[in-house]
């Protein structure tokens, strides 16, 4: 039964969705302002890579895939820990998440 | 006409797709969370659909139970609820989308030859349960995991550091 679950949805439907949710996340970050919501869309943009991971993991039967999604998570969360906390400095000094006005590297 | 698990997956991927497209295209940071958040649960469907049901919930318990949570708690400090957000160029609008479509083209077309690869015959039952997950993880990635340990302790360092009041 979950041999069927795996082999009625062929591969490449799942690599075209990872590809297509990846650039729907790298159209977001050209496309927004808010620095927030770029970062969100850089979230979208692991999640694509991780749903591509955990494919090929699954059709090509290797379980170290599954580990490596597992530290792309962890490596995310801490990645979002500290930008958020960055975020919330810059926001603090010049009242704004704009980057098309933070772009001087200096406050 | 389509298996029971192929509507599915359609299902899923038009959920996690319009979403993702609601978190870029709409203006208030709030709803571009919470459009997040389904298609993070989408994608955990996919991971059912997938049979790795330990992926699933650490996917959810990560992503939508803390992460997202994270995101809504920092707008809420900031007070962005607003659609308040300045538009950019029109010019350069264009160009992010067209430049974002092209892209996914192009990778589509590059992966194209992946249909043709052979795919061992043979799934195996238990990829993704725990057991398996955690005999992996504990023997050939057990130096990864305490070194992720650490960069867990130097995020929470960090984070702290960087929200005290009397840093510039």
């Amino acid at each position: 039964m979950n041999n069927y679950i795996v082999h009625d949805i062929p591969m490449m439907w799942y690599i075209w969705l990872s590809m297509i949710l990846f650039s729907i996340g790298v159209t977001g970050v050209l496309l927004r302002r808010n620095a927030i919501v770029i970062f969100m869309c850089v979230e979208l943009m692991l999640n694509a890579v991780n749903l591509l991971l955990v494919t090929f993991s699954r059709f090509w039967n290797h379980a170290d895939a599954q580990v490596f999604v597992f530290f792309i998570m962890a490596v995310a969360a801490a990645e979002v820990a500290i930008g958020l906390a960055i975020l919330m400095m810059i926001y603090r000094n010049t009242k704004s998440t704009d980057i098309d006005f933070l772009n001087r590297l200096k406050f | 006409m389509p298996s029971v698990t192929q509507f599915l997956f359609f299902l899923l991927s038009a959920m996690a797709i319009a979403s993702a497209l609601f978190v870029v295209f709409y203006r208030n940071p709030v709803y571009n969370v919470l459009a997040l958040i389904i298609t993070f649960f989408s994608i955990a469907g996919h991971y059912f659909l997938l049979n790795t049901p330990f992926l699933a919930a650490v996917h959810i318990i990560v992503y939508a139970g803390a992460i997202m949570v994270l995101f809504l708690y920092t707008i809420m400090m900031m007070n962005l609820n607003t659609e308040s957000e300045p538009d950019k160029p029109m010019l350069s609008k264009i160009a992010a989308t067209i430049s974002g479509g092209v892209l996914m083209i192009v990778l589509i077309a590059s992966v194209r030859s992946a249909a043709d690869l052979k795919i061992p015959n043979g799934i195996n039952e238990d990829i993704g349960t725990i057991e398996k997950l955690g005999n992996i993880l504990y023997t050939t990635y057990a130096v990864p995991f305490e070194i992720s340990a650490i960069l867990f302790l130097a995020g929470m360092v960090g984070a702290v550091m960087l929200g005290k009041k009397e840093i510039q």
